[in-house]
């Protein structure tokens, strides 16, 4: 009997210790971390507001590091996480660049109970959840999808310079030519990274998809003809392009289509927002796009994703924001803001403005392969050393060759396909 | 015999009190000197010892990283691997850049100093000017720089404004490139240098009539030139495979201008204060043997300068082996024309992952600042105790 009473004032104490954590699942502190801010600020501040009017008694701390496209954010992020002061979520892009760091360091919980909890394997592509995954599970919720192979030009320029889009490379090398003429640049260009970005483009044209993929799992050689010839199509191209391509920004490389200086501009469709939002210019009216040339009905895609750290010091409240983040709602509030589309195949159309929206049909009815320069096909070593050495030495050389070689042995060193 | 005693005590006391003195002095640096063991040094052993390891392999992220000692083999890879290209050209880039910027802000500086100390109206308010951009920070710096440099606009449009047309020059992006030579000759171009310093140094000892040190200096430094010339032509020393050309990338000069716009108002400021120190006397003795204003300059100013250009030297010296921002704001983190190894280690260790090699890169610049502070700080330590 007083073994009983005993074991009753156990219970009662664990019970007392236990109710409150339960009570309090979604409650405290939500440390989201991301290097959105300016111009992707007000987007995010969207979602926090409507992740804090679904459980209110979370309160959620945005800690944004700015600068550089996201290299200071990631370095704060990997100085926290050696110190083992993980934040509750971070943004990263989706694909190699979580797996090949924080997923093979061990540092991620697997997602996928919340992607069959959700629904998840209904309504996104399977082509994107095998981009987001590993045998041993998937890894984050992808919060947007950009796409990387658009190429902006101004109807009414092409009209008054006489050319039309080109389809394929082929047809660009035609029209090149009588730009030129006139004193037009067929092809502006930006800085070492959207090089990169428009060879992703080319590469994709000259490899088709299944090739494309192919580089990345190891089954295709850096070294292969059909890779050197990817470089020497760049190097044509090239010729046709601004020669102070490496002083300018992004933004400069639209600006000059904008400004006439240019026909056309390969970019991702972050170059819509800038047109429609901050130039003011109407989609389809004042400034229109089309794939890139030779990759109709290839969606070459990005995203931005937050998953779910180990030792995570609020794991409830991040498995909230990621149910927010995955939801159709939490989506659709905000890519029309941020300039991206919905990862869901079942989002509502009617909140996109004319670019998302063309946008949004081909995310449902194309072939979908991840992007390099943006962190969806190869590991963060092997992007560095893309950069800083393989890019490097095609700008310097302009040699296909050497170049293949040199990417060859980065992929080797960085573990591309093993 | 009583004034004998009084000192014996007095010394006894001061004796004492130094004891006690010194068991405070120590108690009150012993903090700052742990926290200076753990954060400055203990770090630098950490360091060195990272870049004796190969973390940056697969998982290099988790928790325990798997880290095995691999001895030099990533210096071996910095300065001899096709791939570290980059690496390479980026010492090339420190090494011109350096070199430029310190002799450009001496010059500019002792220019100025020399203007301003003319008796003139405004002196304070030149001087204010001259002296402002040191207090903008290096980033503020590069981005007012880059906006000017553009191709597009600022400086390349300045001729316009006459008339003239306008530049083409790409400032920070040129991929032109002067004094080229190959990475395989750097072995024997470096030990020709210190031969013919020794040699020089040896000749200066000779005349000074110290004929021991002159020949320890000067022949270690004929057969090691002579070796040079002999036996190293033509021989690859440098264990790189292939030629590899590097020089100074013209797109430099942006960033030169930059760092010199910034930091010669510092030297202006020790140069005017050198100036300021030296007695008047010396001038009107001068003065009075017939030398012109201009001998004055030549003979009594500028050798008395020699200390402030000293320092002046290692200060910037210093700053330019480790500059990052000013080039981080002006190009960015992927133009290898300007860039520097700080710029290279920061991408090589956080968004490459490759935290071995990034530490490897922060050893070799340690080394070499060091190499510029460590003579400079015997130096003045040694001239302390004398004093």
């Amino acid at each position: 009997m007083r073994r009983t009473g005993w074991y009753l004032g156990v219970l009662a104490v664990l019970v007392a210790f236990l109710l409150p954590a339960t009570a309090c699942a979604q409650s405290g502190e939500l440390e989201i971390f991301s290097w959105w801010a300016g111009d992707e600020g007000p987007a995010l501040e969207a979602l926090i507001e409507h992740y804090e009017s679904l459980y209110p008694n979370v309160r959620v701390i945005n800690a944004t590091v700015t600068g550089g496209a996201g290299v200071n954010a990631k370095a704060v992020l990997k100085t926290r996480m050696l110190g083992g002061d993980p934040p509750d979520t971070f943004q990263v892009h989706a694909g190699q660049e979580l797996i090949g760091t924080w997923v093979l360091a061990d540092r991620m919980e697997d997602l996928t109970f919340l992607y069959e909890e959700e629904g998840w394997y209904d309504v996104l592509p399977e082509d994107l959840i095998k981009l987001l995954s590993t045998d041993e599970g998937i890894w984050s919720v992808a919060v947007n999808i950009h796409r990387s192979n658009v190429m902006y030009y101004i109807p009414e320029n092409l009209e008054k310079w006489g050319v039309s889009v080109p389809t394929t490379w082929d047809e660009f090398f035609e029209i090149a030519p009588k730009l030129q003429a006139q004193g037009v640049v067929p092809l502006s260009v930006g800085e070492n990274w959207s090089v990169i970005h428009l060879w992703e483009s080319v590469a994709l044209s000259v490899l088709g998809p299944d090739k494309w993929e192919a580089l990345w799992t190891g089954e295709l050689a850096w070294t292969s003809p059909e890779v050197v010839a990817t470089w020497e199509l760049l190097d044509r191209i090239m010729e046709y392009t601004n020669p102070d391509f490496a002083s300018l920004t992004w933004q400069q490389a639209t600006d000059m289509v904008v400004d006439g200086e240019a026909a056309f501009n390969i970019m991702g469709d972050w170059a819509s927002g800038y047109m429609s939002t901050t130039l003011g210019l109407k989609p389809g009216v004042d400034f229109g796009w089309a794939p890139s040339p030779g990759t109709e009905g290839i969606f070459m895609m990005l995203a931005d994703s937050f998953g779910l750290p180990k030792g995570a010091p609020n794991r409830e409240a991040t498995i909230a924001w990621l149910r927010t983040v995955g939801s159709r709602e939490g989506q659709d509030i905000f890519n029309p803001l941020k300039g991206s589309i919905s990862a869901r195949l079942d989002s509502d159309l009617s909140r996109y403005d004319a670019y998302g929206q063309s946008v949004a049909r081909d995310w449902q009815t194309n072939r979908i392969v991840g992007s390099l320069q943006h962190g969806v096909v190869a590991n963060e070593r092997f992007m560095n050393d893309f950069a800083t050495t393989v890019m490097e030495m095609f700008l310097t050389t302009r040699d296909p060759v050497i170049t293949s070689n040199a990417a060859h042995a980065v992929a080797l060193q960085a573990g591309i396909g093993l | 015999m009583e004034t004998s005693l009084v000192r014996a005590h007095r010394e006894g006391a001061s004796s004492m009190r130094t004891g006690k003195d010194r068991l405070i002095a120590g108690l009150m640096l012993a903090p700052s000197l742990i926290l200076l063991g753990i954060f400055v040094y203990g770090f630098i052993g950490q360091t060195v010892y990272v870049s004796l390891t190969d973390w940056g392999r697969g998982a290099s992220l988790a928790l325990q990283p798997e880290i095995t000692f691999v001895g030099l083999e990533n210096y071996r890879q910095l300065f001899t691997g096709i791939l570290d290209v980059r690496f390479r050209q980026d010492l090339v880039n420190m090494v011109f850049f350096s070199l430029i910027f310190v002799v450009a802000c001496l010059g500019m500086g002792l220019f100025l100093a020399t203007l301003l100390d003319r008796p003139l109206k405004g002196e304070g308010f030149f001087r204010t000017v001259f002296l402002l951009p040191m207090a903008l920070s290096f980033v503020v710096t590069g981005t007012i720089w880059r906006w000017m440099l553009q191709p597009r606009g600022g400086v390349n449009v300045l001729p316009t404004l006459v008339g003239l047309p306008r530049l083409e020059f790409l400032w920070t992006t040129s991929r032109q490139r002067v004094l080229q030579f190959n990475w395989q000759a750097v072995p024997q171009g470096l030990i020709l240098l210190a031969a013919v310093v020794l040699i020089l140094l040896g000749v200066r000892a000779w005349r000074r009539g110290t004929r021991r040190k002159a020949l320890l200096l000067g022949l270690p430094g004929l057969v090691a030139g002579a070796y040079v010339l002999l036996v190293g032509r033509g021989v690859n020393w440098s264990g790189l495979p292939f030629p590899e050309t590097h020089g100074f990338n013209l797109a430099l000069i942006g960033i030169i201008i930059a760092a010199t716009w910034q930091m010669s108002g510092y030297t202006m400021a020790l140069y005017l204060a050198g100036l300021r120190g030296i007695p008047e006397e010396l001038r009107e003795a001068a003065q009075v043997d017939g030398a012109s204003r201009l001998q004055i300059y030549r003979y009594v100013e500028l050798p008395l300068l020699k200390p402030i250009t000293l320092s002046a030297v290692v200060v910037l010296g210093h700053i330019a082996l480790k500059i990052f921002d000013l080039i981080f704001a002006m190009s960015g983190p992927d133009n290898a024309m300007t860039s520097v190894p700080a710029i290279l280690m920061y991408l090589t260790t956080f968004r490459g992952n490759q935290f071995a090699k990034g530490a490897a890169i922060a050893t070799l610049l340690l080394l070499l600042v060091s190499l510029l502070i460590i003579p400079y700080m015997v130096s003045t330590l040694r001239k302390g105790d004398e004093a």
